[in-house]
């Protein structure tokens, strides 16, 4: 593309967003669409319900809870109870790659289990058939933990999944059993189900073998979903720095390593929205602190890792860490350097997910490309504004319904890695310990931040802004790309990844790369059709 | 290996279904609506159903596929969907503008008991539909039928509530479309076209889901039945249903409200059902086979023939939809092939009817529908009795690559490969790219495998 058009007043864009709407629904997005200021950082309306009729990027509870955080567990025989669409359609779609440690080991992610409930079931009640189910499972492949996900039904109907599990536990006897009531109608998005997916891993998974870990530095991975092998970088990279991997919630995982994590002595959270329930709960429970960190980007993965050896101030580890850097770096400089000069100065939009609306940024400004507009799907407000609005954030009825577990320190597990005076002092190194900053913070001036974009508003911006590449799902690739502008999916990252770590970006430079400059862009026209619009190429024709 | 916990021993299940060789009601009510010009689907449930069904019908399309949903929260599940509904109603015509809007139930809102016959008269009473704009509706719940069924009773709403009668028949012929890809409908209406027979298609796809690269997103593309053609079927001499499952519904409604008397057909996919279709289709439209028709069905015959030792004998597992697979496995057998594996978890005794008399025979296959019938059950008996080649949607592959058979994509979804939507698989133009593909994987893999002295040339 060529030099771009000088974008008009950003408030006057935003009234051109909300214009068509009828008034009631202009009124509730304009909350949701703000212009940033990095320094002031306005209040963005987040996480509240979707107008009814409004084509939104959102999902359901269920795809967060059984599609985002324990799908990636390979030994966790994951049944749907409902109808047989959803266990279909969260039916390997997510790519959370896994390594079995050997051909023998257990692997169920190819696997796809329902009780596809019919018709009598939900007349009579579903909670035998699903006991039947479980029985099933467990004579067939007899695996560690089988887990129950509740459907849009089986709430209103009433089938006690809970109760069903507790039971089918204590028959199978070698066999964690446990539920979730993660039916689609709970809260306003995925986002509750991520909530309601934490509350269960933490009260049925973790803390149940405390086998102490080997390795000086232990940490666990929360937050990283092995998408396109994103886990295999992160985890390639721990290795060589000589960090010690104890559990992943939950890419690349086992049942195993997520009942081990609480030996840990640090949490590392990439994607806060979707677990930082987990990292809170933990420092509650066992004493292991937690700190944001970010692997989308190479200057942020050495930042992160840098930020580790910080926490645990080992000489040792710092000089080992700044060696993995030193050696990482340059293969990653020398791509920039030849990728630099065709993505300087273009334009990016990224409206997506929980988290990598943000860190995705990264990437593009290490590529020289502007974010102009940004948003999450599923977020909170904290995910845009920063942790410190948490008190602020007013519980609606649609949140209250999702728990909040009570979690008080554990009598004989807890153990603080940190003392109070240590995390003071961390922080004031400048260290940002269970904190994070948001996504405003990071943006331009005058750039737009929209929660949960509508189509229409996507269509709008597009056509306005004329951006050089547009980030989102699936549901918006071809839309997006009959416009004209490539669109990169990062949720499935159009099949490819890994994007994490240093040879992630790399592979996201290269990816760009070929989008923004591919040749077919320019092949929109047919050459009639040029010589029908392009005026030189109309005036020499006619001479 | 990716299946590597699924047994040789065949143990009868009751609850559990593994890897099922269906999908739910609702994603086939959106892909019908999907067909009618202007229509904006929408999805009377919670969030998650509409975005799982966009997501699987781009990936399928890699296409732009719209839809609306009520967004469902506890509140709408508990105190009933009505109000969203309308909300949604209002906001869809405000802001995209459709003609129509149709709406499809879910396991959430018939749950509840969400009656949409009662809430969009509703938004009629209340003004809340523009002058000229139409909203229709179908019942869909995702605990009954498959996504074929699904499909159905869209189609059946479509009928229904759009066809009136004016007293005056027109020498037109009604075709409805069983669930086939746009590629297939649009072969559909060539053949109409050389025969010179005046049909309505519908629903109708093509020019909706395979739309060209223009630089502009068309909201509506120019593709779908048009509301004035839908409102002529009632007026038809006749309906030609393409589907015992996915389109007599609609033939049979017709046939209730207006009289309209129809035939049921299978998707003509091979060379008797073809057959079948010309046949039914020129008597429909009292005309004769134009000799253009009869030499492409030759061209087909003569590659079958041709080709006939490759065919022979070979054992073919199938999983998938209820109207695909009679005329496939029909084929399949006339090019001498064995279908020895077959599942689908649509259930329905009229499919098992006709799935028997074609099976008569096959005495030897394995056949299996409704509860129960999944991908798990069929790869066990593939470890029991191995075949020479799969066919089936993009889940197949995972069998494929673990037993190393060749495989063909075929049916819904194929999530992995391009084609479906553009080159058809009906008529004889589609015969002949089925055999193609047959083909193409048996050859290929035995010029894989072969040992080096055995190693053809020429095949």
């Amino acid at each position: 593309m060529e030099a771009k058009s000088i974008y008009q007043d950003p408030a006057v864009i935003k009234q051109e967003l909300i214009d068509k709407y009828p008034s009631k629904v202009a009124k509730k997005r304009s909350k949701s669409i703000v212009i940033n200021d990095p320094e002031t950082i306005p209040e963005v309306q987040a996480n509240v319900r979707t107008v009814p009729g409004i084509i939104t990027q959102r999902g359901c509870s269920y795809a967060g809870c059984k599609g985002v955080v324990l799908g990636p567990t390979r030994d966790i025989v994951n049944i749907t109870h409902g109808p047989i669409g959803c266990s279909f359609y969260s039916w390997l779609t997510r790519r959370n790659q896994t390594r079995p440690e050997s051909p023998e080991h257990e692997n169920f992610i190819t696997y796809c289990f329902s009780t596809d409930m019919q018709e009598e079931n939900v007349v009579f009640g579903g909670e035998k058939k699903l006991k039947v189910a479980i029985q099933e499972a467990y004579d067939l492949f007899h695996p560690k933990a089988i887990a129950i996900f509740s459907t849009c039904p089986v709430g209103l109907i009433g089938d006690d999944v809970h109760a069903a599990a507790r039971e089918m536990k204590e028959k199978l006897g070698d066999c964690n059993v446990f539920g979730f009531s993660c039916e689609g109608y709970r809260g306003v998005s995925q986002s509750a189900g991520h909530h309601i997916a934490n509350n269960g891993v933490f009260k049925h998974m973790v803390g149940r073998n405390s086998k102490p870990a080997e390795g000086k530095f232990k940490i666990n991975l929360l937050g990283e979903y092995n998408i396109g092998g994103d886990a295999f970088e992160i985890e390639r990279i721990f290795e060589k720095c000589g960090l010690t991997l104890v559990a992943s919630f939950s890419g690349n995982s086992t049942v195993g390593q997520i009942e081990n994590a609480h030996v840990a002595d640090l949490n590392v959270i990439l994607c806060h929205r979707s677990i930082n329930y987990m990292g809170d709960m933990m420092e509650t429970k066992y004493g292991i602190p937690w700190m944001k960190v970010n692997f989308v980007g190479a200057e942020s993965s050495a930042k992160s890792l840098r930020k580790i050896a910080e926490y645990f101030d080992d000489a040792e580890l710092k000089a080992r860490i700044e060696a993995v850097i030193a050696e990482e770096m340059p293969k990653v400089k020398a791509v920039i350097e030849d990728i630099r000069p065709r993505t300087e100065g273009k334009t990016a939009m990224l409206f997506v997910g929980g988290s990598r609306a943000h860190h995705y940024q990264d990437l593009f400004s290490e590529l020289g490309m502007t974010t102009i507009a940004a948003g999450y799907e599923f977020a909170h407000r904290d995910d845009y504004e920063g942790r410190q609005v948490l008190p602020g954030i007013k519980i609606d009825a649609d949140s209250k319904n999702i728990e909040e577990l009570k979690v008080t320190a554990d009598p004989e597990l807890y153990n603080p890695r940190k003392t109070e005076a240590e995390i003071e002092e961390l922080k004031a190194k400048g260290l940002e310990m269970n904190g994070y900053e948001g996504m405003m913070k990071q943006m331009q001036r005058k750039s737009l931040v929209i929660d949960d974009v509508s189509h229409y508003e996507s269509e709008k911006l597009i056509e306005i802004y004329k951006p050089d590449i547009f980030c989102a799902g699936i549901k918006e690739k071809y839309v997006v790309q009959k416009m004209g502008v490539p669109l990169k999916q990062l949720h499935s990252y159009d099949y490819g990844g890994p994007y994490t770590g240093f040879e992630g970006a790399v592979n996201f430079y290269k990816d760009i790369d070929r989008m923004v400059n591919n040749p077919v862009w320019k092949l929109i026209k047919a050459p009639w059709e040029q010589a029908e619009t392009d005026p030189l190429e109309a005036s020499y024709v006619t001479q | 290996m990716l299946l590597r916990h699924t047994t040789k021993e065949i143990k009868e299940r009751e609850g559990l279904t593994i890897n099922p060789a269906k999908t739910c009601q609702p994603i086939g009510a959106m892909y019908a609506a999907l067909g009618v010009h202007g229509c904006l689907p929408h999805s009377h449930g919670s969030q998650g159903c509409c975005s799982y069904h966009r997501s699987t019908l781009t990936r399928h399309y890699k296409e732009p596929v719209m839809a609306a949903t009520s967004s469902f929260t506890e509140g709408a599940s508990v105190f009933g969907g009505q109000a969203n509904l309308l909300a949604a109603i209002e906001t869809i015509f405000a802001v995209y503008d459709p003609e129509i809007i149709a709406v499809h139930s879910t396991c959430l809102s018939e749950t509840i008991g969400d009656d949409l016959q009662q809430i969009t008269k509703k938004a009629s009473d209340d003004g809340k539909i523009p002058e000229g704009k139409r909203v229709i509706y179908a019942s869909t719940p995702s605990f009954v039928g498959s996504h074929v069924t699904g499909y159905a009773n869209m189609v059946t709403g479509i009928a229904e509530q759009f066809a009136e009668s004016t007293g005056e028949k027109k020498d037109q012929v009604n075709v409805i479309a069983g669930w086939m890809e746009p590629s297939d409908m649009r072969e559909i209406k060539r053949y109409a076209k050389e025969l010179g027979s005046k049909i309505v298609l519908f629903p109708d796809t093509s020019d909706v889901l395979d739309a060209p690269q223009t630089g502009k997103h068309e909201f509506y593309p120019k593709g779908g039945t048009t509301t004035e053609e839908l409102k002529s079927t009632g007026d038809s001499k006749m309906s030609l249903a393409l589907g015992c499952v996915s389109a007599e519904p609609a033939a049979i409604a017709l046939d209730k409200k207006f009289k309209v008397p129809f035939e049921t057909l299978e998707i003509p996919i091979g060379l008797r059902a073809t057959d079948r279709f010309i046949v039914s289709l020129s008597k429909a439209a009292v005309v004769k086979v134009p000799a253009e028709i009869t030499s492409e069905r030759g061209r087909l015959v003569d590659v079958i023939a041709d080709m006939e030792q490759y065919f022979h004998g070979k054992k073919v597992a199938l999983f998938g939809d209820p109207d695909q697979l009679i005329p496939l496995v029909e084929f399949l057998l006339d090019l001498n092939m064995k279908p020895v594996h077959i599942v689908s978890g649509t259930p329905g005794m009229r499919f098992e009817k006709r799935m028997k008399e074609i099976l008569e025979r096959a005495p030897y296959a394995n056949f299996k529908n409704g509860l129960g019938a999944d991908m798990f059950l069929l790869h066990q008996w593939i470890k029991n009795e191995p075949v020479d080649l799969l066919i089936g949607n993009t889940y197949g592959k995972y069998i494929a690559r673990d037993e190393d058979i060749p495989f063909i994509r075929f049916g819904f979804p194929i999530l992995d490969r391009i084609g479906h939507s553009y080159f058809p698989s009906v008529g004889y133009t589609g015969g002949l790219r089925l055999v193609e593909k047959i083909l193409g994987a048996l050859l290929d893999r035995q010029d894989r495998i072969a040992e080096e002295e055995k190693f053809e040339l020429v095949m």
